[in-house]
C-alpha cells in the first residue's frame, strides 16, 4: 500500500516535496496523498457550487416578475433540475468529502486513508460525471427538465439529456461508494492506539454514519435510475402504468434513497459544527456521548421516513400517520444536538471569528429550517404545502444554512492548517454578514410565497406575487456575488498574510493541531501518542 | 531523516507498530462487509417491482390495479355513445380516427386508433391536446395509453397508426349518453422539441 510506514519520517518535518514522483498536472491526476486528494475535492466543489449557483440565479431573473422574460418554460425546468443535481451532488457532497480528506486522517493521526489509490479514482471520477450534466444542456432536447426527482412518466420521455443525467448519477453513486469505503475503513481501522470510538473527534463520527448510510442508499437509486433506462430504452414497464407498472414505485423508491440523503448532506455539517462551537465557546463539547447517539438515531431513523415526501400521491390515512409520527421523531436527536450545542456555548468564554460566525449562523438558520420542516411533517398541513415555495424555503434553510455555513465554518476554521497563513478577518467577516443578511432576504419571502399558494417550479405566478419574489431575487443576486469574497480570501490567504501558528485558535483540540501550519505533505507517518486533553469526549 | 526519533519501545507507538500488523486483513474484512451491505441494498431495489405489488396486495392499502376497479365497481355498467374527433392545425399533418363512433359500455377498455399522414416533405413534431364534448365527462375518461402523452415525430410522408386505451368510468353522469373525443395536432416550434407532455391530465 502507498501509505506503508517510512521508517524515521515522524509526523513533523518540512521536507514536502520529495524530488519523486510526477509534477505539474500529472501530479494531480496521479496523487493519492490525501491532502492533495481534500484539496481537489475542495476546488472541485467549488467549481460546482458556482456553475449551480449561476443557474439558480438564471431561475431567479426569470422569477423578477410576473410573466416570461428571458429563459422558455422548457430551459427554465432544465436549470432547476441541474441547479438542485449540481448542488446536491456536485457541490455540497464533495464539500465534504473534501474535508474529511484532508481532516480525517489528521484528526485520527493516520497517514493518510486506508485505500490511497481508490480514494484518487473516487475523486476523478466526479469530472467526467459533471461533463455528462453540463453537457446535456447541450443535446437535442436540452437537459432532464424534471426535477432533481426524476420523477416518471416525465423522466421516461425525455430526450437524451435525461439519459446522461442518469449516467451522472451512476457515475457519482460509484464515486460516493468508494469514497465511504475508505472513510469507514479508515476511521475504524487507523485510528492512532488509545483514540477509541467514544474519544473520537464528532467529524469523524458524522462521518462514519454518513458513509454507512451513503453505501446503503446510493445502490438504491442507482437501481432506480436504472430501472428508468430499462423503462426509456428496453421496453420494460417498471413505472410506465400503461404496461402494468406504476410511476409511484419511483416515488418510493427514489425517497428511500433521497431522505438518507438530505442526512448524508446534514450529518457531516453537524461534524464541523460541533468543532468550531467548542473551539470558540473555550469548552468541551457538552454531552459528547449524547452526539454520538443522536448522529446514529438521525442515520437509522432517516430510512424510515420516505413518504413523508409523498403526502399526496393517495398513501392510506394509516401510512399517512405513521410516517408523519415517524418524521417528528427526528426532531428529538436533532433537538439533542441543537440543546447540546447551545449549552457548549453557556458561559463559554465566547469570541466571535468567522468560523463562529458561521457556526452560529448555521445553529439560528438550521433551527428555523427544522422548524418548518416540522410543520411540513404534519400530514393535514403538508397537503396545503406540497409543492409550494414553502418547501424550497425549507430545505434552503436546510441546506443552504445547513450544509454551506457549515462548510464555510469550517472553511475557515482550517483554512490557516492548510495554507499555513491566517485568512483576512475582516474579509471573512463581510462575507459571513453579507451572506446571513443576502440568504434571508432571499428566502424567508418564500415562506410566505408558498403559505400564500405559489406553486414551485413554475416559472410564471400570478400578480399578487410580485413583491415577495421581487425581493428574493435581489436577496439571491446578492447572495450568489457575496460567495465570489470566498475565492478572495482563500487566494489571499494562499498567497501571504499573518503565519499561522500549529494551533493558531486557542480553544480548538485535536490532533491535527499538533502538526506544524501549513500542514507538511505527509503528517503522522508513525501513530501520535494520544493525548485524552486533546480529545473531544 | 528530520523529526523526532521514535523509540519503538515506546508504549503506544509499540502498540500502535502491533495494531498495524494486521491491518491489511482486517481492511479486507471490513471492505468485504461493507460491499455486503451495498449488493444487499442493490438486491433490496431490484426486488422492489415485486415486494411492493405484493405489499399492496397483501395489505390492500394502495390498489394499483385501478382500471380493474373501475371495471369491477358495483355501479352497474350502461351504453355510452362514443364518438371521435380529429382536427389539425394547419401542420400538414393529415389526421383521422379509424372509426368516428362506436357503441361502449362504461367500464370496458377501449382501445381505438388514430391515423396520422405527414404530407410534407419534412419532419414535422406535433403534440396531440384532447378536449371533450361534454366537457365535464373528461374526468371519466380514464386513459391508459395515449399518443397524446408525448410528443410525436414525423418523418417526410411517414403514414402511422396511434392507439388510445382508455376505460370510460361506471360513474360518469347518468345524463350523458354520448361522449366525444377529440384531438387537435398542433405542430411543436422547433425551439421547445421534448417539452414536457401533459401526461397527468385525466389519470386520476
Amino acid at each position: 500500500m502507498q501509505a506503508s510506514q517510512h521508517a524515521g519520517h515522524a509526523g513533523h518535518h518540512e521536507d514536502d516535496s520529495h524530488g519523486h514522483g510526477p509534477t505539474g498536472l500529472m501530479r494531480w491526476i496521479t496523487t493519492t496523498n490525501h491532502k492533495d486528494i481534500g484539496t481537489m475535492y475542495l476546488w472541485f466543489s467549488f467549481a460546482m457550487f458556482l456553475v449551480g449557483g449561476a443557474m439558480s440565479l438564471i431561475i431567479r431573473a426569470e422569477l423578477l416578475s410576473p410573466g416570461l422574460q428571458y429563459v422558455s418554460p422548457e430551459f427554465y425546468n432544465q436549470m432547476l433540475t441541474l441547479h438542485a443535481l449540481i448542488m446536491v451532488f456536485g457541490a455540497i457532497m464533495p464539500a465534504f468529502v473534501g474535508f474529511a480528506n484532508w481532516m480525517i486522517p489528521m484528526m485520527i493521526g493516520a497517514p493518510d486513508m486506508a485505500f490511497a489509490r481508490m480514494n484518487n479514482w473516487s475523486f476523478w471520477l466526479l469530472p467526467p460525471a459533471a461533463i455528462l450534466l453540463t453537457a446535456s444542456l447541450f443535446v437535442p432536447g436540452g437537459a432532464a427538465g424534471t426535477g432533481w426527482t426524476l420523477y416518471p412518466p416525465l423522466s421516461i420521455q425525455m430526450g437524451m439529456g435525461m439519459d446522461m443525467a442518469i449516467f451522472a448519477v451512476h457515475i457519482l453513486g460509484m464515486s460516493s461508494i468508494m469514497g465511504s469505503i475508505n472513510i469507514i475503513t479508515t476511521v475504524l481501522n487507523m485510528r492512532t492506539p488509545g483514540m477509541t470510538l467514544m474519544k473520537m473527534p464528532l467529524f469523524c463520527w458524522t462521518w462514519l454514519v454518513t458513509a454507512f448510510l451513503l453505501i446503503a442508499s446510493m445502490p438504491i437509486l442507482a437501481g432506480a435510475v436504472t430501472m428508468l433506462l430499462t423503462d426509456r430504452h428496453f421496453g420494460t414497464s417498471f413505472f410506465n402504468a400503461a404496461g402494468g407498472g406504476d410511476p409511484v414505485l419511483f416515488q418510493h423508491i427514489f425517497w428511500f434513497f433521497g431522505h438518507p440523503e438530505v442526512y448524508i448532506i446534514a450529518l457531516p455539517a453537524f461534524g464541523v459544527v460541533s468543532h468550531v462551537i467548542p473551539a470558540f465557546s473555550r469548552k468541551h463539547l457538552f454531552g459528547y456521548t449524547s452526539m454520538v447517539y443522536a448522529i446514529a438515531a438521525i442515520g437509522l431513523i432517516s430510512f424510515f421516513v420516505w413518504a413523508h415526501h409523498m403526502y399526496v400521491t393517495g398513501i392510506p390515512l394509516t401510512g399517512q400517520l405513521y410516517f408523519m409520527y415517524a418524521t417528528m421523531l427526528i426532531a428529538i436527536p436533532t433537538g439533542v444536538k441543537v440543546f447540546n450545542w447551545v449549552t457548549t456555548m453557556w458561559r463559554g468564554s465566547l469570541s466571535f471569528e468567522t468560523p463562529m460566525l458561521f457556526a452560529l449562523g448555521f445553529l439560528v438558520l438550521f433551527t428555523i429550517g427544522g422548524l418548518t420542516g416540522l410543520v411540513l411533517a404534519m400530514t393535514a398541513v403538508d397537503i396545503q404545502l406540497q409543492d409550494t415555495y414553502y418547501v424550497v424555503a425549507h430545505f434552503h434553510y436546510v441546506m443552504v444554512a445547513g450544509a454551506l455555513f457549515s462548510a464555510y465554518a469550517g472553511l475557515y476554521y482550517w483554512l490557516p492548517k492548510w495554507t499555513g497563513h491566517m485568512y483576512h478577518e475582516g474579509l471573512g467577516k463581510l462575507h459571513f454578514w453579507l451572506s446571513m443578511i443576502f440568504f434571508n432576504i432571499a428566502f424567508f419571502p418564500q415562506h410566505f410565497l408558498g403559505l400564500a399558494g405559489m406553486p414551485r417550479r413554475i416559472p410564471d405566478y400570478a400578480q399578487q406575487f410580485a413583491d415577495f419574489n421581487m425581493i428574493s431575487t435581489w436577496g439571491s443576486f446578492g447572495f450568489g456575488f457575496s460567495q465570489l469574497l470566498v475565492l478572495v480570501v482563500v487566494f489571499k490567504a494562499m498567497k501571504g498574510g499573518v503565519k499561522a501558528e500549529a494551533r493558531p485558535w486557542d480553544g480548538a483540540r485535536g490532533l491535527e493541531w499538533t502538526v506544524p501550519s501549513p500542514a507538511p505533505h505527509h503528517t503522522f507517518e508513525d501513530p501520535p501518542p494520544f493525548d485524552p486533553a486533546e480529545a473531544h469526549g | 531523516m528530520a523529526g523526532p526519533t521514535v523509540n519503538p519501545d515506546l508504549g503506544p507507538i509499540g502498540a500502535a507498530v502491533a495494531h498495524s500488523l494486521p491491518r491489511g486483513a482486517s481492511n479486507r474484512r471490513i471492505v468485504a462487509g461493507l460491499l455486503a451491505v451495498m449488493i444487499g441494498s442493490l438486491l433490496f431495489v431490484a426486488a422492489q417491482p415485486r415486494l411492493y405489488k405484493a405489499f399492496c396486495e397483501w395489505t390492500g392499502l394502495y390498489d394499483i390495479d385501478r382500471a380493474e376497479q373501475i371495471a369491477a365497481s358495483s355501479i352497474p355498467s350502461r351504453p355510452v355513445t362514443l364518438e371521435f374527433d380529429a382536427n389539425s392545425h394547419d401542420n400538414g399533418l393529415r389526421f383521422r380516427p379509424e372509426i368516428t363512433s362506436l357503441a361502449a359500455r362504461t367500464g370496458e377498455i377501449v382501445h381505438v386508433t388514430y391515423r396520422v399522414e405527414n404530407t410534407r416533405d419534412t419532419t414535422v413534431i406535433g403534440q396531440a391536446v384532447p378536449s371533450y364534448g361534454p366537457q365535464h365527462a373528461g374526468g371519466y375518461v380514464k386513459k391508459l395509453d395515449c399518443f397524446c402523452f408525448k410528443q410525436q415525430t414525423f418523418a417526410p410522408h411517414e403514414v402511422r397508426e396511434m392507439p388510445v386505451v382508455f376505460v370510460l368510468d361506471k360513474q360518469l353522469p347518468d345524463d350523458v349518453n354520448t361522449v366525444t373525443l377529440s384531438y387537435t395536432f398542433f405542430e411543436v416550434p422547433a425551439g421547445s422539441v421534448t417539452s414536457p407532455a401533459k401526461p397527468a391530465e385525466n389519470r386520476t
